[in-house]
């Protein structure tokens, strides 16, 4: 029983080493925009706002943003193209949401290159996690 | 003792005979019945075609769309399109090596030319030697669902046909019974299922 126990507690310990609060996620992008630029001070609201709102098109010739499936209220729920609910991406209504750093890498990587084509710099990603923390 | 040994057989055979009726198919406009000679060649294999729930498929492959039994494409099928998951359906979903491995095996081991189905074998027998990607472009599928209008899969509660489960709510664990259909209203919204 005990052994179950301590199992238990480093296995605890172990899921909480990997999982964060919102806040500590953005810390990981301005620890490593630190690494590039020195006089770096703080990542744009507006910025992000704007990563997040801006309509183009994209190489396949279709009319995305990231509004296609999350819609324009970050704290709405949204629709995929294959019509499955997504959860909203704000985390003042989700706590869920930006406290796994690789789920979060994940998303960006795939959802960047479905709208931008390419992958979001860690600046553009440091911008949209300050816009999306700010959502209250 | 050899009456005892004849009675048992009879038995036997009357089982299997029995479980042939039942699983005849009950769909309409239904062609041959060819799946009953097959059926009792596989009766102790697998019959639904979402056998298992393997947790890394559910984990990466739910987000954006509901869980495809495996069981309703081939495995040539499966594997092309684990390894197209950068341009997947014209969405980047493309997978660390370690997870696209495990996902694929899973989908391999329970596809419709590894692991027997009703559902699936009447696919594959409707494909030649063709590597669809999309179950809804099969002649099977094209064929079940004459009758339903480009606009019905429109609705808001459907939005296209890869959203099985919003006429067949038991679609993720291999259940497409035609009296188990319900189609939602135009006036519907998107169920949300977890």
């Amino acid at each position: 029983m005990k052994k179950i126990r301590i199992n238990l507690f480093l296995g605890l310990t172990a899921i909480s080493l990997n999982v964060f609060a919102a806040d500590d996620i953005l810390k990981i992008f301005v620890e490593k925009e630190k690494q590039t630029n020195p006089s770096f001070k703080s990542f744009s609201v507006a910025e992000g706002e704007k990563i997040f709102r801006t309509e183009r098109v994209n190489s396949k010739g279709e009319k995305v943003s990231c509004m296609t499936c999350h819609t324009s209220n970050p704290k709405a729920e949204g629709l995929t193209r294959a019509n499955k609910v997504v959860e909203p991406l704000a985390p003042s209504v989700n706590k869920e949401r930006f406290t796994d750093i690789a789920k979060v890498e994940k998303w960006f990587k795939r959802n960047c290159k479905d709208v931008y084509d390419r992958e979001c710099t860690n600046t553009e990603k440091g911008h949209f996690t300050a816009w999306i923390l700010s959502v209250k | 003792m050899k009456n005892k040994f004849l009675i048992l057989l009879c038995l036997a055979s009357m089982t299997v005979t029995m479980k042939a009726w039942t699983d005849d198919d009950d769909d309409e406009h239904e062609g041959k019945h060819h799946s009953r000679k097959s059926f009792l060649f596989h009766e102790r294999r697998q019959v639904t075609t979402a056998p298992v729930m393997n947790a890394k498929f559910k984990a990466e492959c739910t987000s954006c769309h509901m869980a495809y039994p495996p069981g309703l494409l081939p495995a040539r099928s499966w594997t092309q399109m684990m390894n197209t998951l950068d341009k997947h359906f014209g969405e980047d979903a493309s997978l660390d090596e370690a997870t696209k491995k495990e996902v694929m095996d899973y989908l391999v081991k329970y596809s419709s030319d590894h692991a027997y189905s009703r559902r699936g074998s009447k696919i594959l027998a409707t494909i030649g030697s063709s590597t669809p990607l999309r179950i809804s472009e099969t002649p099977y599928f094209i064929r079940k669902h004459d009758e339903i209008a480009d606009s019905t899969f429109k609705r808001k509660a459907i939005g296209s046909k890869a959203n099985c489960l919003a006429c067949h709510p038991g679609a993720e664990a291999g259940n497409y019974e035609e009296h188990d259909v319900r189609i939602p209203r135009a006036d519907e919204l998107p169920a949300k299922k977890k």
